[in-house]
């Protein structure tokens, strides 16, 4: 079976107008999103403290909100979680000794609405914990963006590499937006997502670039913009095969992984859906505006060098 | 040859993960001492007679006793029995173990070992507060200070201590070259000037000694941290250093966070006190009496040693104590503040010649089962770990010798654990409950085991023969993580299940790519085999690119995430490495394996 019989022959870059609008579409609507909304941040990151516990039956919300505010804590956010019997209570941060006296107090708390309740799991992290947490993130989130531009400087041109990084900041922009328009909990896995999203969508935009390069070496006659078509039109199987396999495994991740995995399995689909989307609108059209020829790779010594290996 | 080599190294690495785990008790003596296979007998009976059958009883390199049974109902019955039996000989912990039968282990084969999400416990991230323990330093040089005034008959108006330094007015600004002279005397490490005003001097702890003092802080909260863990009786618990000033703490199977909290929270101490020569210990020990002036005390070997009363020094003084060598002789160095060292130049002064001990003291609380109900029993224990004959007179600096090199470790840490301890706060703690870890495993299980088979089905479908062989690469390619993660001994996390399931969606993108070029050159009119090394030529440059910027996203994960995402980094690394080995190599080996035969091929299955 294949997708495409014989290589496709889409226009793709005669489009990209209407694409760069649309990228900047949904790039300004995450940054309104995230201006406006905000992220809905986990305790990873604020500090506070989590417990998810499961009643014998059907949890009872307001009860267990009662009986918390009875107990003197002010702001309680509960919910359900997963199943109805199982709730998640969420407390502001408590610094020190305190934290782990009210996480004391609040389940038993709980276990006062139904001794059968069952405590799953409880956290409590220290605000200034969670502000490094944030700063380590960010950190991660900069230097692997910082890494992988200078490995596309190292490997192709710099033309490509603007390409490939404008690709890479577009994807976690929209992810972070995604979080932000359905205000899921954005915790310290949903990040370690985005950082797997973005090695993800350079590793589609390099496959792309890569052939782009050989194709501009072999149809030395041909304008840029048909070397990029061809390009991608050539890789255009290999992109769907290899995001319809991965997507198929983060689905079965998303679906049957739990409450767990779901923040971290959304992200990674948003992410390899836009990731494909941008290694083709983005990477490649941002590369062929900023004036990508057969003049870049002169002298020609990528070709030998990709014959010699073995 | 190679690849078939690697495949099967691996799936003995792999192996021991097969048989699953069950669960057990570990069983250590509280002396420290090894078990021998001569104490299994006792327990042998011991179960038998109360009709609790088990699988297996053994020991293990750390001279450990495990007991496996068939499930937790016996694993419980059993401990209680034993606990009932020999009440506070053994630290117990129930804990899993690995069903591989004794050849694999006997290899050194373990399976991988599961992070506290998947197997339930407790994570505790302390954070030792450095100021605070660099101000117990000046706190004990203020006092050190005016005994140096003091001695030297300085009048001084103030001796204060305020942050890293101690400011000294003295009476008489006259005196001030003097008093500077002096300090420099007692600590020439120490930085000191002249003030700003006339008669005041600066003594500042150096940059040095500022950071010895919070490493010292952190190490000794470290070794207190270890010997009250083993005390709770976890098994494979880990406490590690974390950054600059946080200690953390993992401590799987474990559920009451409160009970551990106290029982981490417990502070050490020590006692410097002279050996009573004249009584016979050995009658004390029989008549349960200690003579008039002593105390009763065992050391670690259990036997009995009797010690004056009076307190030469306590923990509080000591500041500081390393292993070294002493002209060959491995020696421990021991540091007291200068009130200790005055009361030791004294003790030392009169009894030259004659031995001396430190006691080691710490309130241990342990939670007892008495006719099936828990009781916490409050137990002060008391070690004397050093006795030394008094070689000559000294103060607050000196060394205790005659020892070996792994006890001079060990007095070493534990005199440091007894030191004034820095204070220690709580700043993160999480608790999994064993059915979120149950449920954790089998969700993560169940989405590889669907997520890997659609796979599986969509590359036959869609690339044939060249489908299967991309079916048993990624096979191929989920033994050798679990072959390296076995091996390295890394514990496997929710998301490192997660990072299993994403290798496999990136691992199958190589073979696509070798693919689509194989059909890309078929269709280009090139004879079959021409294609095939075609395919997997060119494809090699776009592989290796797209899988690097994938590993440098790994790499950063690992330098800046923590906990379960250093999981989920070590797997995608690993997975990119072996994913790259596997489709490279064991791809081709496999197809030349189908095709390698024949001489002609009219057409590939792809």
């Amino acid at each position: 079976m294949e997708i495409f019989k014989k290589v496709t022959h889409i226009r793709f870059m005669e489009q990209r107008r209407i694409w760069y609008v649309f990228s900047a579409f949904i790039i300004l609507g995450s940054i309104v999103l995230v201006a406006v909304r905000g992220l809905n941040f986990g305790i990873d990151f604020t500090g506070g403290i989590v417990i998810e516990a499961s009643y014998s039956g059907a949890a009872d919300l307001d009860a267990t909100r009662g009986a918390l505010e009875d107990a003197g804590f002010g702001s309680v956010q509960v919910q359900r979680f997963g199943t109805a019997a199982d709730v998640l209570v969420r407390l502001p941060p408590a610094e020190g000794k305190a934290a782990i006296d009210q996480t004391e107090r609040a389940t038993a708390a709980i276990r006062a609405v139904d001794p059968a309740v069952e405590i799953r799991r409880t956290e409590a992290i220290g605000p200034q914990v969670g502000r490094e947490l944030a700063e380590k993130g960010a950190t991660a989130l900069l230097m692997t963006l910082l890494f992988i531009g200078l490995y596309v400087v190292m490997r192709f041109q710099w033309k490509f590499s603007v390409g490939a990084t404008l690709a890479a900041l577009h994807d976690p922009f929209v992810v972070v937006g995604f979080f932000a328009l359905t205000q899921m909990t954005f915790d310290l896995a949903v990040l370690s997502a985005i950082l797997a999203v973005i090695g993800y969508s350079l590793n589609d935009t390099v496959v792309v670039f890569d052939r782009v390069r050989e194709r501009l070496l072999s149809m030395r006659k041909a304008a840029p913009i048909e070397v990029m078509n061809t390009a991608i039109n050539e890789t255009l199987s290999r992109t769907l095969m290899t995001s319809g396999t991965t997507a198929i495994v983060v689905v079965s991740l998303l679906v049957l992984g739990g409450e767990a995995l779901s923040g971290f399995a959304t992200a990674l689909l948003v992410g390899i859906v836009i990731g494909t989307y941008s290694s083709i609108y983005v990477a490649g059209a941002a590369a062929l505006d900023l004036g990508l020829s057969q003049r870049d790779l002169m002298p020609p010594e990528k070709k030998q060098e990709v014959d010699a290996l073995p | 040859m190679t690849v078939l080599a690697v495949v099967l190294v691996s799936i003995i690495l792999a192996l021991p993960n097969v048989f699953g785990e069950t669960a057990a008790l570990q069983m250590s003596r509280k002396d420290r001492a090894a078990f021998t296979s001569d104490s299994f007998g006792q327990f042998e009976q011991l179960l038998q007679r109360e009709g609790i059958p088990y699988e297996d009883l053994f020991t293990d390199a750390d001279g450990r006793l495990w007991i496996r049974f068939e499930d937790v109902e016996q694993q419980i019955e059993a401990r209680d029995v034993i606990a009932r039996e020999y009440e506070g000989q053994f630290a117990i912990a129930t804990t899993f173990a690995s069903r591989a039968p004794r050849w694999l282990t006997g290899l050194g084969l373990k399976p991988m070992s599961l992070g506290l999400d998947l197997r339930g416990g407790i994570y505790l991230v302390y954070e030792v507060d450095v100021e605070g323990a660099v101000t117990q330093l000046t706190q004990v040089l203020e006092r050190d200070l005016r005994k140096v005034l003091r001695d030297a008959r300085i009048p001084y108006d103030e001796v204060a201590a305020a942050g890293p330094q101690v400011r000294v007015v003295v009476k008489d600004p006259a005196k001030v070259g003097a008093a500077i002279a002096a300090i420099k005397d007692f600590d020439a490490a120490l930085a000191v000037r002249e003030g700003s005003e006339e008669g005041r001097i600066v003594a500042e702890l150096t940059a040095e000694q500022i950071r010895q003092r919070q490493d010292f802080a952190i190490q000794q909260n470290i070794t207190a941290l270890n010997n009250r863990v083993n005390a709770l009786g976890v098994a494979e618990p880990v406490i590690q250093r974390q950054g600059l000033n946080r200690i953390a703490v993992q401590l799987p199977g474990i559920q009451d966070a409160a009970e551990v909290v106290r029982i981490l929270g417990k502070v050490a101490t020590l006692e410097f006190r002279l050996v009573d020569q004249v009584n016979s210990p050995l009658e004390a020990q029989r008549t349960g009496r200690a003579p008039l002036g002593s105390r009763l005390y065992k050391d670690r070997q259990g036997s009995p040693v009797l010690l004056k009363r009076e307190v030469i020094a306590t923990g509080e003084q000591l500041i500081d104590a390393t292993s070294t060598l002493s002209q060959g002789e491995p020696a421990v160095d021991v540091v007291l503040d200068g009130r200790g060292g005055e009361e030791m130049l004294r003790t030392t002064r009169e009894n030259l010649g004659k031995p001396m001990a430190v006691v080691f003291i710490e309130k241990e609380r342990e939670l007892v089962e008495r006719d099936g109900r828990k009781v916490v029993v409050d137990r002060s224990s008391e070690d004397v770990i050093s006795v030394a004959t008094i070689r000559g007179v000294f103060s607050n600096r000196f060394q205790i010798t005659g020892l070996t090199a792994s006890e001079g470790q060990e007095l070493a840490r534990l005199l440091r654990a007894g030191a004034l301890a820095a204070p220690l706060y709580i700043v993160e703690q999480r608790l999994i409950g064993p059915s979120l870890g149950r449920d954790n495993i089998e969700r993560g299980f169940k989405a590889l085991a669907i997520g890997m088979i659609i796979t599986f089905v969509f590359m036959v479908i869609y690339y044939r023969v060249f489908g299967i062989v991309a079916d048993v690469i990624l096979v191929t390619n989920v033994v050798l993580i679990t072959a390296l993660l076995s091996l390295f001994g890394a514990a496997l996390t929710l998301p490192g299940i997660a990072g299993i399931v994403l290798t496999v969606g990136m691992a199958v993108d190589a073979n696509i790519l070798i693919y689509e070029r194989i059909r890309e050159e078929v269709r280009n009119g090139n004879s079959p085999w021409a294609a095939i090394n075609g395919g997997f030529e060119h494809a090699l440059s776009a592989i290796i690119d797209a899988n690097v910027t994938t590993l440098i996203a790994a790499v950063m994960l690992f330098a800046f995430g923590t906990g379960p995402i250093r999981g989920f980094a070590v797997v995608l690394f690993l997975g990119i490495l072996t994913s790259l080995f596997t489709a490279l190599m064991g791809s081709r080996a496999l197809i030349q394996l189908i095709y390698g035969r024949r001489r002609r091929i009219d057409r590939l299955a792809i």
